[in-house]
């Protein structure tokens, strides 16, 4: 280690490098590391996810300086920091849209991983440290949901805890213990802002195994075939730092759009009326990022079978590099998986909509007919097609179609 | 394949009948030309004012509106005089040097002072019906200030063959029509000081004015900073994408 700290110049640095490297650290992992050289713009939403957590973890702060975790006060809280905070407006709309943010970009770079077979061999851990931070992810945006206790937060809570309630034989026992008491009331609004706040450093305790597993095996790339030599790779800065700023600044447009000019279009109004456990909604929806597990768990009449499915709908994620059996990874070589692929993600689209309606008529059926194809592409079709499907012609590397691609290539 | 695309197609009919039925059930309410919208929004003060002052004569006898202080008026336009008259003519309860509960002149940095003390009170005066709070009336609504323009102005009578709860009114508008407020606004109810005819429609379109600056009084700040974001941001990444082409071009 002591040689790479060689390469500074400056006393102090060497002085510190040699003891602890983490400035030679630094320099190989977020400049020298090398990189595909033909990475598309699809490979910017790992790095706009890491901005959105970094994101939500400086204004998350900063509300909670300001908010009340209590059943009789949250609510007002929330508003004192819309009216009265200075700029609290911005924080919270930043937050409170930086969620849904957060989710469109990681479920971008979770179909980009889908469709480049990012997650075969040798990326399956990081792939599962992926879902992980998904599972993490998910369990701190329904904690945030409930803190502003409006009527969506104090419902929400109750039919997604209820859940658990599924459970044979301790069933009850759990929703209670979860609950703190025999409601949703001031002690589950308490333990869940206790966890809303702490999840997110566990989320950036595995992002950072996530990027360690990333620098281990090294990003796949849109030909899904592995970096033979140095000619396939360039160093990530300043190419990708500069690539992903850019792309950081064009996503900061689509976020901005939201959070000063449709900043609850996003959310549902009834999570302006205060929490009351007397009256229920009409309809109880989770936010949009939740929908297509909802519209899965009523898509089936058994409350426990349904309860399986939402869960396991994310959870055979954990099995995709096995139960994809094709030896190629990307997509753009393999004929019939790339339309599967599409299809997918149609379907992923239909369940949202019939998610966010009331489970009856056409969009049960969608919910069901949805189901059906989400278990049977990942299960079924997924292993069948890497069996039957003849891929096309894989290139010999990276740097060939690249350079080929212009024959007036520079040095 | 015959089955299900008979299934299907019975959802169809059934959803194309189901549809209908529910639009007779709740109309959409009509989109109306709000001075707030768009990118460049703004309230309109004269309005806003006057649907203050339709709020404090008529729906502050009932509603409550208890995120408001009275010092956030001056963003309408009152100056601190006005402000101060406006708090000094509402009387607040507050206790004393001796701890007795006791009303006095409200302040500008009172809040809003509610018609009732509480929900059961407001309830037993109000044949057990409760005046929502309405600072966020505009925003907890779907369809928003559309919407409560449209409730407002969409009293009617009953179509025959409807039967109205006793004490009920009948609202085109109001989920399942039965609201229990009564007609809330009659022409000529108030007196306008800038000598604006109020009519029923003029009077909600203010109060509605009013109601949407009290749920989103940030509304101007955040869409003129929202414009220099956005331009800010365009040429950032105009610049970035130029940046990113120079330091690439040796690669492509």
């Amino acid at each position: 280690m002591a040689s790479t700290s060689a390469m500074f110049d400056n006393k102090l640095v060497k002085w510190v490098d040699e003891r602890l490297p983490i400035f030679s650290t630094m320099q190989h992992a977020g400049m020298e590391y090398p990189t595909p050289r033909n990475l598309s713009y699809w490979w910017n939403f790992g790095s706009l996810a890491g901005f959105m957590l970094v994101v939500m973890i400086v204004t998350g702060i900063v509300l909670a300086m300001h908010y009340t975790p209590h059943a009789d006060h949250a609510f007002a809280s929330v508003e004192r920091i819309m009216r009265d905070v200075n700029y609290g407006w911005l924080i919270r709309y930043i937050h409170m849209n930086g969620g849904s943010m957060f989710f469109i970009v990681v479920y971008i770079h979770m179909f980009r991983g889908l469709y480049y077979g990012s997650y075969k061999a040798p990326r399956e851990l990081l792939w599962w440290l992926g879902l992980v931070i998904l599972v993490l992810m998910m369990a701190t945006a329904f904690m945030g949901y409930v803190l502003p206790w409006g009527q969506m937060s104090f419902w929400g809570a109750t039919v997604i805890t209820n859940l658990f309630s599924a459970v044979p034989f301790f069933g009850e026992h759990i929703v209670t213990w979860l609950w703190g008491g025999f409601s949703v009331d001031n002690p589950t609004l308490n333990r869940f802002f206790s966890l809303h706040y702490l999840l997110p450093f566990v989320i950036a305790a595995v992002v950072f195994l996530h990027i360690w597993a990333l620098h281990t095996t090294k990003s796949n790339n849109p030909l899904g075939i592995d970096i033979k030599g140095p000619q396939d790779t360039i160093p990530f800065h300043p190419y990708y730092t500069v690539k992903d700023m850019y792309g950081v600044a064009v996503f900061l447009i689509f976020y901005a759009l939201f959070v000063f000019f449709a900043p609850n279009m996003l959310g549902d109004p009834v999570n302006y009326v205060p929490a009351n456990p007397l009256q229920t909604p009409p309809h109880i929806v989770p936010e949009w990022y939740f929908l297509p597990y909802y519209a899965i768990l009523r898509a089936i009449p058994n409350k426990l079978l349904g309860v399986i499915a939402m869960f396991g709908s994310i959870l055979i994620f954990f099995l995709t590099p096995w139960l994809d059996t094709s030896r190629v990874r990307s997509a753009r070589y393999r004929p019939v998986y790339k339309w599967l692929f599409w299809v997918f993600v149609i379907c992923c689209i239909a369940l949202g909509w019939a998610g966010a309606k009331p489970p009856e008529g056409l969009a049960l059926w969608v919910a069901r007919i949805g189901t059906v194809y989400y278990f049977l592409h990942l299960i079924v079709l997924m292993p069948l097609v890497g069996w039957f499907e003849r891929p096309l012609p894989v290139p010999k590397s990276i740097a060939t179609p690249v350079l080929s691609a212009q024959p007036m290539e520079k040095a | 394949m015959r089955a299900p695309a008979r299934t299907l197609m019975a959802v169809g009919i059934a959803a194309a009948l189901a549809v209908p039925a529910f639009a007779a059930e709740a109309p959409h309410p009509a989109k109306q030309h709000w001075s707030f919208s768009g990118f460049f929004g703004t309230f309109d003060r004269a309005a806003a004012q006057r649907g203050f002052q339709v709020y404090k004569e008529v729906c502050a006898s009932c509603h409550s509106m208890q995120y408001l202080s009275y010092r956030h008026l001056a963003a309408l336009g009152f100056n601190e005089e006005e402000v101060k008259a406006i708090a000094a003519g509402v009387e607040v309860p507050d206790l004393n040097d001796e701890g007795e509960a006791v009303k006095r002149p409200g302040r500008p940095s009172d809040r809003f002072a509610s018609p009732f003390p509480n929900e059961k009170a407001a309830r037993a005066a109000n044949n057990g019906a409760f005046p929502v709070d309405l600072t966020l009336v505009t925003k907890a609504r779907e369809g928003g200030p559309d919407y409560v323009y449209a409730v407002l102005t969409g009293y009617k009578d009953a179509p025959s063959g409807f039967q109205l709860q006793p004490g009920m009114n009948y609202n085109e508008y109001f989920p399942g029509h039965q609201i229990a407020m009564p007609p809330p606004l009659s022409d000529d109810q108030v007196t306008f000081a800038d000598n604006t005819k109020a009519s029923v429609p003029q009077m909600a379109k203010d109060l509605v004015t009013f109601l949407s600056w009290a749920a989103e009084p940030e509304l101007e700040a955040r869409k003129a900073m929202g414009i220099k974001v956005i331009l800010f941001l365009i040429v950032l990444s105009g610049l970035l994408y130029a940046v990113k082409r120079k330091v690439w071009a040796d690669v492509h």
